[in-house]
């Protein structure tokens, strides 16, 4: 009986057919997407807190504004990725609870401080270049739920590259002290920007079976050496340098060749030594603490009006 | 061919690294705010389409946040809100038994009829 549901459900993937909440879906693809989603959502909860930590010293009103409403973006798609977790039987407060205890990881990026305002340029540009490229074969996901948060979250994303990229030009433009502090915060964050894409493809345990689902569309090297390609052209426009000694073109490939990425720094911050670690897990924490008596609050209000409405009834 | 392959999304690092693989999905927590779901009407004349889904702790901050959530660049005109335990749904098990009395009726489709060619606008 199983097999054959297993294999119903593997003909409808092959078919491109959308997998819906209520369907019937092997353990492991639950497991798997509950996940995937829930540290997709973590990471733009945590995300927040390197460029909130800008929002009062952002330069300009106009820069500002920028800020705050990406800011906000960045928590609405949280929220939509928790709640396509959810549909798969979980619940917000149990996915908070694995954040909160470290159980549940988020992208390791977010471990790394924001020194200067160039910071929030290069953060819009590479970071978010390099989220927008992962994520936009999320938005044909077999699971519809994820796929549909995903369309939501990277229509509004493109702006949050754009919007970095222009703070970097415009540094660009700046004085020599200026262009110091771009060029300086390109280089703290080029390496890392790399990192998120994951290993490299030959040294991965694990299976072919998120590719079978289709959960996954495209290889880690694939989508880094893609992102490498564009950033090596869009550097120039700002007329900065990227920090590797070992970038060129390769005629031959038709793309760039770039140098060794030290993937023991990678899994160091992974597992929670990064410069950052504690600092935006302790902030997360003390949100929801402190936060608790406005939740218990808001609650008892919306049962005494409740009781009171049938009383009157 | 079977090349292995490890993808790692956006804060995902894989269950081999202690990625949240041992989830148990039981519900215990009676304190959360309950589930609304959320409709929006794009336009004047469109109907209300679902949108998502969202915590509240009653309907006047399902709405608000709604607002918040999920019309940050203008997407609505109206707003519903209605929690998610009041909505019923047909059981996707059943869909070819539920669906079935429509399968075979072809002729309520306007394409199913012949007409000659020099009939026009009909």
């Amino acid at each position: 009986m199983e097999q054959a549901f297993e294999q119903i459900f593997q003909d409808k993937i092959d078919r491109e057919v959308r997998i819906e909440p209520k369907d019937w879906m092997p353990e492991k693809y639950r497991q798997t997407l509950i996940r995937q989603i829930s540290q997709h959502a973590h990471s733009e909860i945590i995300g927040m807190l390197p460029e909130g930590n800008w929002i009062t010293r952002a330069p300009s009103l106009r820069r500002k504004a920028i800020l705050i409403a990406k800011v906000q973006d960045e928590a609405g798609h949280g929220l939509y990725l928790y709640s396509a977790a959810e549909t798969l039987g979980i619940s917000r407060d149990q996915m908070y609870d694995q954040l909160h205890t470290g159980k549940a990881k988020y992208s390791s990026i977010f471990n790394y401080p924001t020194l200067s305002w160039a910071d929030m340029g290069v953060v819009g540009w590479l970071v978010d270049g390099a989220a927008i490229m992962n994520q936009v074969p999320l938005c044909r996901s077999s699971f519809g739920p994820y796929a549909r948060a995903m369309v939501r979250v990277c229509k509004e994303e493109s702006f949050h590259q754009r919007q970095g990229f222009e703070i970097l030009y415009v540094l660009s433009k700046g004085t020599e002290a200026q262009r110091k502090m771009a060029q300086d915060a390109i280089n703290r964050w080029w390496w890392p920007s790399l990192m998120m894409f994951g290993p490299k493809d030959d040294e991965s345990p694990n299976s072919i079976q998120s590719m079978k689902w289709k959960i996954k569309r495209f290889s880690n090297d694939e989508l880094r050496q893609k992102f490498v390609d564009v950033c090596a052209e869009q550097v120039k426009v700002l007329g900065f340098t990227l920090p590797d000694k070992d970038l060129k073109w390769n005629e031959e490939r038709g793309h760039y060749d770039f140098g060794p990425i030290n993937w023991d720094e990678f899994w160091q911050v992974v597992q929670g030594n990064g410069p950052c670690n504690k600092e935006r897990l302790d902030a997360r924490k003390k949100a929801w603490e402190e936060g608790a008596w406005v939740r218990d609050a808001a609650l008892a209000y919306a049962n005494k009006k409740a009781k009171q409405k049938q009383v009157a009834a | 061919m079977s090349f292995q392959i490890n993808k790692l999304y956006y804060g995902d690092y894989g269950e081999s690294k202690n990625g949240a693989a041992d989830i148990s999905t039981t519900q215990q927590n009676i304190a959360e705010w309950p589930l609304w779901e959320v409709f929006i009407r794009s336009k004047q004349g469109l109907d209300h389409k679902h949108a998502g889904s969202l915590h509240a702790a009653d309907a006047a901050m399902a709405i608000e946040n709604a607002r918040d959530v999920y019309t940050r660049r203008m997407e609505g005109v109206s707003l519903w809100v209605v929690e998610s335990k009041y909505i019923h749904a047909s059981n996707p098990d059943e869909a070819g038994s539920l669906y079935d009395p429509a399968n075979d009726k072809a002729y309520r489709h306007p394409t199913f009829y012949d007409l000659p060619e020099e009939v026009k606008y009909m």
